[in-house]
This record gives structure tokens, sequence and C-alpha cells, in this order.
């Protein structure tokens, strides 16, 4: 029964968001108020039933109910309680829903929070809103019901995938999906205000929170997904240039482009097509990502034929949705304007140029990710292209990006003079030269490209310190340093933190790149094995049982100088529904290090007491690359949360000065 | 400088930082991409020579085998119509069976044997690496037998 009314829910919210596509937006656009004024209570609406629709699911999942077709083959009656709720998202149908799910919670907080908006363009949002989120549900609903029963009722679950059976799930994929589905608002926005004609720096101020939550949500989501691969895999590896990665990766890339872009508009009124044109991408990346990841390219290009009605869906919705909003961006762009003009070297110019590299960085990402898929499809042949050719193509794009991150505050808007920031700057750079130099040959070995990422990492964290010092020393006006300090805008404390992130970031990749090292070993219980500078004995493995797994648990004692540091106790587990074994790394993480152990097999099947195979690892700041992350989400935050985007518009614009050019 | 050389400046930057660019992922995806190449290829002489590349096929029962270290490993894969001898120092990858799908990324040995650098298995037990079952598929239809290995295991995305 209950599954039932999850489903007619659906159905209903389908109802509700046609009817959220539709009117307001035509009420906009012919000045019928209570059309207009209908946009939101049915977001509203939608939102309500789709939350009651995924607790349907999930409560079929709590309830052990395998007669639903999607529970019986992700669930299982031993799963843990964390995972049978986590399950909903665990498989195509259910994390469709999840989809679903954010993308109406967005609707719901653009809807309460937009109360200082002209209502035609709430209602434009809302009504963009309601088409993506009608496309996504018609989907749901003809090629992925969630909800569809299974008879007779299976006596059991099939379980859910055993990777899947960590706390990673639990955040990873809403974290992600917020992160994907929040573009949507920009691009709600974008849409919004071409359909209006009214492209000015009110349109960027709305929607400068709205893209940067969803940048926070997206950054926050990879940097999960990375961590989890990292402890989970048992690989050691952070990132490995997945298509699955790209995936999620690309959209980030023209995120961090528009929010900068954004700024521009926002501050000087420029670069407004091409904030609009950033914002249709990254959405559409989203929806490329969506495309890719769901439809089963990537795993081969076969799965059309499984299942073609999902992967030609989701196609004609991405051409429908790119087509209709560059047609629109191609009827309304002439009329723009321009915008403020700008120097050779300014401000603007400098972060056009990391708009550009960052486009770029996408592009060839996109073209790596794509360039398989393809060779494929033409029938020429089977080809992979691995993580050297992203290697190779992004450290030369990266490297101008990183490098002009710590010049752009500097320059004046309009009109900056390279002979002043490069006043400003010099000790920076001095401050990079020097960390470069030494640091490496502190651990011994002195790389070029390891010298290169800590003096954009040192040039990065120097400038902005010189940078904030300079800009509060400024706006002292007879205050204490700290007061003035204290009082900055938070757009410019967030920047500032943020930029501090990615050399963070630069930091742990460099190091852990350069530094690391492992081994793969026998060992028989008793031996011990030295990865710099650490010690590491086996004591054995011995079985343990675990709620719905049998593991081989492996003992072993790190010791440091000789010293006892702690035990570790990676495993080797057997989950009871499935034929595939599951490594669990044991991870000693320090601030500096991280040293790892994992079970590989036993050397003889039949005796798992004696030698086994073992990989052990040393991993220098590695940590960093996922605290860099949170810093930049942190910063974002910060800025996100400035004042000057709570204070209300001036009062809402009548109707009709909605259809008017700009 | 006026406006107009300004333009020029830019586009000029532009064009060439494009270009830079261009040349820089040409030449990466050139040097980097590995072709898929299926036993039955190998036999035929058809694998590059120093360069690297993948082969994908089933792990021939019983093949598997430790060198003395515990760590270097020798297993047989075949596409049912021909083998290739392949050798690994690691740990081997969970989903990793004998008789099941495997990608194997390297480079031939003078010797005639396959050294691999990377064994993939991807994250589902029910998964068969997509070129593992074309690699098996095309040498069971030159052999003219109808079954597929596709049948035995559905693909699909697992994640």
């Amino acid at each position: 029964m209950i599954p039932e009314l999850g489903h007619f829910a659906l159905i209903l919210s389908t109802l509700v968001a046609l009817v959220l596509g539709t009117l307001p937006l035509i009420g906009a656009h012919t000045n019928r108020l209570a059309w207009v004024a209908l946009a939101r209570p049915a977001a509203t609406a939608m939102a309500l039933l789709v939350t009651f629709s995924f607790a349907c699911l999930t409560q079929a999942f709590v309830a052990n109910d395998f007669s639903v077709v999607y529970v019986a083959q992700h669930s299982n009656s031993l799963l843990p309680i964390q995972y049978r709720v986590a399950g909903v998202w665990g498989g195509h149908e259910g994390s469709l829903l999840l989809w679903i799910l954010m993308l109406t919670w967005w609707a719901f907080l653009v809807a309460m929070l937009s109360r200082q908006l002209p209502e035609a363009m709430v209602a434009r949002v809302l009504g963009t809103l309601g088409l993506v989120g009608f496309g996504f549900l018609l989907f749901i609903l003809l090629t992925s019901n969630p909800f569809e029963r299974l008879l007779p009722a299976a006596a059991e679950g099939r379980d859910l995938n055993p990777l899947l059976q960590d706390p990673g799930l639990v955040i990873h994929p809403p974290l992600l999906y917020m992160g994907y589905v929040g573009f949507s608002v920009a691009f709600a926005f974008a849409i919004a205000a071409l359909l209006s004609g009214k492209l000015d720096a009110a349109w960027a101020r709305w929607s400068r929170p709205w893209t940067m939550a969803a940048w926070i949500f997206l950054t926050l989501g990879i940097a999960m997904g990375s961590w989890w691969a990292y402890y989970e895999l048992g690989w050691g590896g952070w990132w490995f240039w997945d298509p699955v990665e790209n995936a999620s990766f690309m959209p980030w890339l023209i995120g961090t482009a528009l929010i900068h872009s954004l700024a521009v508009t926002e501050k000087r009124g420029s670069f407004k097509n091409w904030t609009v044109l950033l914002a249709i991408a990254a959405f559409s990346l989203s929806l490329l990502g969506t495309f890719l990841v769901r439809s089963g390219v990537l795993t081969s290009v076969h799965a059309f034929a499984t299942d073609p009605r999902r992967g030609i869906f989701i196609l004609i919705f991405l051409v429908a949705v790119i087509g209709s909003s560059l047609a629109l961006f191609a009827a309304r762009a002439p009329k723009v304007g321009l915008g403020g003009r700008f120097g050779l070297v300014s401000r603007e110019s400098l972060l056009l140029t990391n708009n550009v590299l960052l486009v770029v960085a996408c592009g060839t990402v996109l073209l790596g990710t794509l360039y398989p898929l393809l060779i494929d499809a033409l029938g020429v042949g089977k080809i992979s292209v691995g993580p050297p050719y992203f290697n190779a193509v992004f450290v030369p794009v990266m490297t101008p990006i990183l490098f002009l991150m710590g010049v752009g505050p500097f320059a004046r808007w309009k009109d900056a003079s390279i002979p002043e920031i490069a006043k400003a700057v010099k000790w920076a750079l001095l401050v990079g030269i020097l960390v470069a130099v030494a640091l490496p040959l502190l651990y011994g070995q002195w790389f070029a490209m390891t010298a290169l990422g800590l003096l954009l990492a040192a040039w990065i964290v120097a400038t902005a310190a010189l940078n904030f010092i300079e800009r509060v020393q400024h706006t002292r006006a007879g205050r204490g340093f700290l007061a003035a300090a204290l009082s900055q805008p938070r757009t410019f404390v967030g920047m500032h933190l943020a930029h501090i992130g990615i050399a963070v970031f630069v930091v742990g990749v460099t190091m852990v790149g350069s530094y690391q090292d492992e081994k793969d070993i026998k060992l028989a219980p008793g031996q011990s094995v030295d990865v710099a500078g650490y010690h590491f004995t086996f004591n054995g493995v011995k079985a343990v049982e675990g709620p719905n797994y049998v593991a081989a648990q492996g003992e072993f004692d790190l010791a440091v100088d000789g010293k006892f540091v702690r035990k570790m106790n990676p495993e080797k587990r057997n989950y009871h529904s499935s034929a595939m074994p599951m490594t669990e790394a044991a991870i000693d993480a320090g601030f500096l290090r991280d040293v790892y152990v994992s079970l590989g097999e036993p050397i003889d099947r039949d005796k798992p007491e004696g030698e086994w195979a073992v990989r052990v690892y040393y991993k220098p700041f590695v940590d960093w690359i996922w605290g860099g992350c949170i810093l930049m989400s942190l910063g974002g935050l910060i800025a996100m949360l400035d004042r000057r985007y709570r204070v209300r518009a001036r009062a809402a614009a009548p109707v009709s000065a909605g259809t008017q050019q700009a | 400088m006026k406006t107009r050389h300004k333009k020029l400046a830019l586009i000029g930057g532009a064009l060439a930082i494009l270009g830079i660019i261009a040349a820089l992922v040409l030449n990466a995806l050139n040097s980097n991409i590995a072709l898929y190449i299926s036993p039955t290829d190998v036999a035929a002489g058809k694998a590059p020579v120093g360069k690297p590349f993948r082969i994908g096929g089933l792990v021939k029962e019983g093949s598997v085998a430790r060198e003395a270290d515990g760590v270097t490993i020798r297993f047989v894969v075949t596409d049912t119509a021909k083998d290739i001898t392949v050798n690994y120092k690691g740990i081997l990858p969970d989903l990793f069976k004998e008789g099941k799908g495997v990608v194997a990324q390297g480079k031939m040995t003078e010797a005639g044997t396959f050294s691999a650098s990377e064994v993939l298995a991807k994250h589902d037990e029910n998964y068969m690496p997509p070129e593992a079952a074309k690699a098996v598929d095309d040498a069971q239809k030159a052999a003219n037998k109808h079954v597929s290995p596709s049948s035995l295991s559905q693909p699909k995305a697992s994640y």
C-alpha cells in the first residue's frame, strides 16, 4: 500500500511540476498576476509530494519490503539500518529520486527565500525549475519507477553492493547531488533573466549566493567521494581520472568560472553574456554527468542495448535543455549590451583569463572523457585515455591559474598597473621561492615539479596574507588592526580563505605525488616491513564476524624509531550475500602523513593463518587534499553569507517591467 | 595604446594561448592513449611494440600462480581462442578471479609474455569489463559459436 502511495505522489508531483513549468512562465510574460502568484504554492506542493514519495521508498527499505523490486535488489534483512536508509540511493532508480528530491528542495528554498525579488522574476525562476523537474519526473515514471512491485515477493533481498556499505554512501551522494542539482538554480536565474531581458547587476547579485551554495556542495561532494575512494577501495589513490569522477569535476570547473564571472557582472556589469553561457554550461554539464553515469554508456556502450530507453530519454532531455536555452540565448544576447569597459591589465581581464583557462581545463577533461566513447561509437576500435593524459594537460593549464590567483586580488577594477602590482607582491614571490627551494630538500630529494607546486602554494598563501593586511591597513580609519581585520566584508575574507584552501590542496597533491612510498610484500606472522621510517610488524590474521559478513582481520604493530605507536587492523571481508571480497584498509591518519595498510590475499588460499600478500603505504600530506577542499567550501560559505546578499532589494518592480528589454 | 590595438593584442594573445594548449592536448592524447587488443590479435602480431596497450579477456581457470616473493603473479588471459601469459607484481584487485573477466594494461616483453603495470577489475561481481566481453565475443564469433559471455553476466552500472 505504502509504495503505491509513493508512486501516486510521484504522479501528482509530475502534474504539479507541469503546472509550475507553464502557467507562471506564461503569466509573467502576459502579465497575469494570478498565474504568477501560482509559482510559490506550486513549488511548495511539488517539494512536499516528492518528499512524501521519497519517505515512502525509505519506509519500504526500513521495513524490508521485498515485494518492491528495487528494495529486493538493493537491500537485505541483515543490512544494518543506516545502510538500509542510505540504500534508498544505492541504485539507479532511487538515486534518480534523490536527484529529484534535491531539485524540489532547491525550488522550495528559492520560493521561501526570494521575498525581496520581483514577483515576475520568482515566477520565471521557479517555472524553469518546474520544467526541469517535470522532465526528470517523467523520466523516473516512464523508465525507472522505484516503486515497481515484485510478485510474488522475494523472501530475501539481494543486498546492497558491499562497496557501498560504508558511511561514505550515507553522505557522498546527497552532497554531490545537492551540488549538481544546485546549478539548476543558477541556470534558472539565467533563463529567467534572458526571458525578462533584464541581465543586470541585480540579477547577478541574486544569483551569486545560490551559485555559491551549489558550488560548496559540489566541492564537498567531490572531496567526500575522493576520500571514500582513498580509504575504501584499498588502492590508496585519491583521484583516478575515472569517467565518473570527471563527470562531477567538469561542472565544478565551470561552476568555479561562473562564481568568478558573476562577481564581475555584479560589480562592473561586464561579462553578462559570458556569465549566462557559463550558467547554462554548468547545468548542462551536470545533466551530461547524470547522463554519462546513469545511462550506462560509461561502463559500456552496449548498455544502451540493455535498456535503451533510459539513455535515450536523458539524451533527448539534454538536447532539449541545451538547445532551447542556447536558442533563447541567441535571441536575447545581442540586446544585452556590453557593460563596463576595462583595460588590458585590470581585475576584469585577469578574471577573464581565469575563466578562459578554467573553461579550457574543462574542455580537456571533456575531450579525455568522451574521446574513447566517440572512438568506440564510430567502431574504429577500443581505447582508453589514462591519468597520464590528464596530468600532462592539467599541470600546464593550472599553473597560470594558480599564479594569477595571487595577482588578481591586487589588481584594480577597470585599469591596473603592472609595476604597482609587482611592487605589492614581490615579497610573496620571495617567500614562494624560499619554500620551493628549502622544503623539498628537507624531504631529501629535490624535484622540479615538487618545487613548482610548493612555489605556487606558498605564493598563493603569501599574496593572500599581503593583500589582506594591505586592505586592513587601508580601512583602519583609526581602529586597531584586529578590529579592522574582523570588520572586513565576508566576500573578501571568504575569497582569501577559499584561495588558501586551493594552496593547501596543491601542497597535498604535490607532496603525496612526490614523496609517497609503497611496498607490496609477502609477510608471515612475526615478520615485519619498513616504509619511510615506519616499522610494521605482522601479527597474523584472525577470523571476525560482522553483522552481514565474515572477515579475515589482520593485526599489525606500527612502530617509529623502535617505539610502539598503535595497532592497525586491516580486514578482508566476505559478505554473505555476495561472492565479492572487500578490502578494508587500516589507516593511521596524521597532520603531516598517513600510513596505510591493506591485506591482499593469503599466499595459500587454504591457510589464511599463514603468509599474506600485504600492501603498505606512506602518504605524506595526503589529508591536506581534503582539508583544502573543506577550506574552499568554508571560504565559499563565508562569502555566501555576506551582508549585502541579505539586504532587501528595492521594492518589487511591477510585473510589466519584466517584459521590457534592458 | 588605442582600443583597437588593445583588442588586437587580446585576440592575438588568446589565439596564441589556445594554440599552445591545443598542441599540448593533442600531444598528450597522442602519447597516452592505450589501445585495447584482444589475445587473438596479440597472437597475430598486431600488438604495438614498446608501447603500452590493454588486453581484455577471461582469466584462464587454474592458471594463476605466485612466485616465491609472494607478490609477483603470473596468469593467463584468454579470449577462448588464444591465450596470453601475463606477469604482474603487486596486489590484485578484489574482483580478480579465475574464470572472470579482466583488463590489464602493460607492454609485451621479448619473451612474448605481457608485463602488466595495472590490472583492472570494476566495482561489481556481475560486471564484465566490456573490453573483456568483446574479446571473448569476437573470438567465439570467429569460431562460430553463439554463446555470448554477456548473456552469462549482465553488465550493469554499479555506481
